[in-house]
């Protein structure tokens, strides 16, 4: 894809005042529009609600998006989130890429706004850099067998082998020495019930 | 065990031993080694005329040597499957001059002196590993004096003096007279706990409650029995514990806290008289025993080291399996489609055992269950035309999911992409750029290197944070608003292995003041030990940045766990210091020497590649 069709949206959340408070989000949205092939900048109240995501979903269409970037928390909360979405909206969700101008960046620098703000865009900035030489990922489903081998025949290998056994699963148990049984049955009795162990 | 012998889908391999592993999670292809137990084991009907008449005589490794057994036996009278087996260290052979006698009279005809190895494949989608333990051997605890005194034994040894199955019938007795104990001392944390070299500083779990366990066994069947436990603590922690522990006492069990330092034996009578100080009283005192048990502790199978190279695990630093995270998936191994159960990841009595068992059954069946599994995206791809084989790749892959590769016959590697996590490592360590670590492209990376320092780059701090630690750690600093300075940008990688020594002199030579590189701390990586190759790469880069006159503290490796938002504010404020120290000419110098060298590098590729390109053409001009 040659960089003249990339068309990347820039959807910056206020998450309430969690971002807003001591990032400057209008400053941030102005900023991100003015970055190569974005195509359209979008300021959020709470993007990850239904209604940010719809907003999401509508852009995609109506500026026939290709990359997407949510400026907004860290990806470890709601990258599956924005994954999803976009995927609703008939993206790739690895086209999708997260500014995290929360955690990183207004919960970090409260009493500094400009700072704070500075590096919102930036983060944003980077981002959208990143989110330009994303390529299509694909999950692919691998088949698994339904067959188990247990290493070891002692009380564990036994209890697990059987447990499966009993859930319909054939179980293969490899055990070393020529008998099961393991430590366990060379025990007399064991506590805290005193008995026998085998 | 009988309802394993008779299952229907169990398929019991005993006297077997894996031979090989390969595949990955829901697709492994096992290879079993059946070894020859000379004895059919479909036609064996355990009838033990072959025993009778066998002239060997050996230690029964199943009484702990307190009795003998034949070269043909069975393992003990329960054994699943019940099937002889002949013992060819012991066995005379069956040359009819030197004995061949069990084969004689067997009416079956079972017993094969010609039975080799066999070699059964099985294809699964889970394995439980379930290798157990072993008991430490106290011998090198010379102060105990077991091996010197015969009647100093293991916990072990206890267990088949008191059992009805033993070779004593259950008649407890010492072993230098046959005279049933009047008085005996049990020695607590034998082989753990210990600082001092020998045995494990770990708590083996199950020997303060098997010792009180023995305890009531004795007063059971010997009421009147003076019986003594030296101990550190008694640890009696679990359901109904605390009550079996003080049934004891109240048995007439002494406890005494304090753990001697020595025993000696009286020559004349053989009994055991320990000296030991009663930590609770200070006292010193001597105590004279019939004979003394070693509550022995518990250590990790010697021969686990089989299965877990072929499965690529990780121990933990007390020997045992590491588990996938400490609380959260104690059953799961790193390796996917891999689980834990019992002894093999750390020392547990029988209930834990069996939980730990079901556990493990349950974990595996969601994956079984499944039918299918979603392979990561994020995986490393080959671009074989630029492999040359030379298998650096292979080495660094936690996860032993890239295979091949021969640098001599121009064979390329070949990944195993349902096997690769996606740390990156082998992208960062590949020195010939033939790994794509998808959506974590070295393209992708050097775009946020560039986007970071393309304005004020002097104002920058560059930061490589890995997903699961340093990443989380920041998180956590901002949940829980840590104020620290604005300067650094985070990029993003899912491993600190990824961070490949070119993005690193990237960043310096686009003008970065300081560059920190953060992961996990050892032990904590996601990705096994990933994060040993980061260290490696860092100093190697601290050594070259030297040499070119770079200052090596401007490269920074930190390591930062998802729980410590803390160091992350306190490392963030230092480099902010160290950032304000670097001089615009330090920086320019810096640039400058980074791009001559990197010219230089390119340059010398440059001269190599025509010159193949001349030798190529030249037959063909010559043909001309």
């Amino acid at each position: 894809m040659a960089d003249n069709d990339l068309r990347v949206g820039v959807f910056v959340c206020e998450c309430g005042s969690n971002i807003a408070g001591s990032v400057d989000c209008d400053a941030v949205t102005e900023y991100a529009a003015t970055l190569p092939d974005v195509a359209c900048a979008v300021k959020n109240k709470y993007t990850c609600s239904e209604p940010g995501q719809q907003e999401i979903k509508k852009h995609i269409k109506e500026h026939n998006l290709n990359r997407v970037v949510v400026a907004s928390c860290t990806p470890r909360m709601h990258e599956p989130t924005f994954r999803q979405c976009v995927a609703d909206a008939g993206l790739n969700p690895y086209l999708m890429e997260m500014a995290n101008i929360r955690e990183h960046c207004s919960w970090a620098h409260l009493s500094d706004r400009d700072g704070a703000t500075t590096k919102a865009k930036d983060i944003v900035k980077v981002s959208v850099a990143r989110a330009r030489l994303l390529q299509p990922r694909i999950e692919s489903e691998l088949p698994v067998l339904k067959d188990v081998l247990v290493i070891g025949g002692g009380v564990a290998g036994i209890q697990t082998s059987l447990d499966l056994a009993d859930a319909g699963y054939q179980v293969h148990l490899v055990e070393k020495e020529a008998s099961i049984g393991g430590i366990m049955a060379a025990l007399d009795k064991t506590y805290p019930t005193m008995d026998c162990s085998i | 065990m009988m309802d394993v012998g008779r299952h229907p889908r169990i398929n019991l391999q005993t006297y077997s031993e894996i031979d090989d592993i390969s595949g990955y999670i829901g697709n492994f292809h096992v290879t079993v080694r059946k070894k020859a137990r000379y004895v059919d084991e479909s036609e064996c009907n355990a009838c033990g005329e072959c025993e009778k008449v066998c002239p060997v005589v050996a230690p029964d490794e199943f009484q702990e040597g307190f009795s003998s057994r034949k070269a043909i036996y069975m393992p003990f009278p329960q054994a699943v499957p019940s099937v002889y087996i002949l013992n060819n260290d012991n066995c005379l052979g069956h040359n009819p001059i030197a004995c061949g006698k069990c084969a004689e009279v067997c009416e079956k005809s079972c017993i094969d002196f010609d039975m080799e190895d066999q070699l059964v494949e099985v294809d699964v989608g889970a394995i439980i590993v379930a290798t157990g333990m072993d008991v430490y051997d106290p011998t090198e605890m010379d102060e105990y004096g077991y091996t010197r005194y015969e009647n100093v034994i293991t916990s072990m040894e206890f267990e088949r003096l008191i059992s009805a199955g033993g070779p004593t019938e259950g008649h407890f007795m010492r072993p230098t007279d046959r005279e049933v104990p009047k008085r005996i001392g049990f020695i607590q944390c034998v082989g753990s706990r210990t600082k001092n070299g020998r045995g494990n500083p770990y708590c083996s779990n199950i020997c303060c409650m098997n010792t009180v366990k023995d305890s009531l066994l004795l007063m059971d069947h010997y009421p009147g029995t003076e019986i003594k436990v030296f101990y550190i603590d008694i640890r009696a922690f679990g359901k109904g514990f605390e009550d079996l522990y003080q049934r004891s006492k109240q048995a007439g069990v002494q406890y005494i806290r304090g753990v001697p330092g020595e025993v000696f034996e009286d020559p004349k009578t053989k009994n055991i008289t320990l000296t030991v100080e009663d930590t609770s009283s200070g006292a010193i005192e001597d105590h004279e025993f019939d004979m003394v048990v070693l509550a022995t502790g518990v250590i990790p199978r010697r021969d686990s080291e089989i299965v877990r190279k072929l499965l690529s695990l990780s121990r933990t630093e007390d020997g045992f399996f590491m588990e996938s995270h400490p609380k959260l998936k104690p059953v799961d191994a790193p390796t996917g489609g891999v689980y834990f159960a019992g002894c093999v990841e750390s020392p547990k009595d029988v209930k834990d055992s069996v939980t730990q068992a079901s556990a493990a059954a349950a974990r595996s069946e969601i994956l079984l269950n499944a039918g299918e599994i979603s392979v990561e995206a994020i995986t490393s791809d080959l671009i074989v035309d630029n492999c040359t084989g030379c298998g650096i790749c292979v080495r660094v892959c936690p996860f032993n999911a890239i295979t091949g590769g021969d640098a001599k016959a121009k064979i390329p590697v070949e990944i195993v992409e349902a096997a690769c996590k996606g740390c990156g490592t082998c992208a960062a360590e590949c020195n010939f750029d033939a790994i794509l670590m998808k959506h974590f492209e070295d393209a992708q990376i050097m775009a946020q290197v560039d986007s970071i320092l393309d304005q004020d780059p002097m104002e920058k701090i560059v930061v490589f944070a890995c997903n699961w630690c340093s990443y989380a750690g920041a998180d956590l600093a901002g949940l829980s608003r840590m104020q620290y300075p604005s300067s650094q940008r985070v990029i993003r990688t899912m491993c600190s292995g990824r961070v490949d020594s070119s993005f690193i002199l990237h960043a310096f030579e686009q003008g970065a003041p300081i560059v920190l590189v953060s992961g996990c701390h050892f032990a904590d990586c996601h990705y096994i030990d990933a994060n040993r190759w980061t260290v490696k790469r860092v100093e190697k880069l601290w050594d070259d940045l030297e040499k070119m006159g770079i200052r090596p503290e401007r490269l920074q490796l930190e390591w930062i766990s998802a729980a410590e938002g803390q160091k992350w504010t306190k490392t963030m404020k230092e480099l902010e210091e160290m950032r304000q120290a670097v001089t615009e000419e330090e920086v320019e110098q810096t640039k400058k020497v980074l791009r001559e060298a990197r010219l230089k590098v390119e340059a010398k590729k440059k001269a190599k590649e025509p010159k193949e390109g001349a030798a190529e053409q030249a037959p063909a001009a010559a043909t001309a």
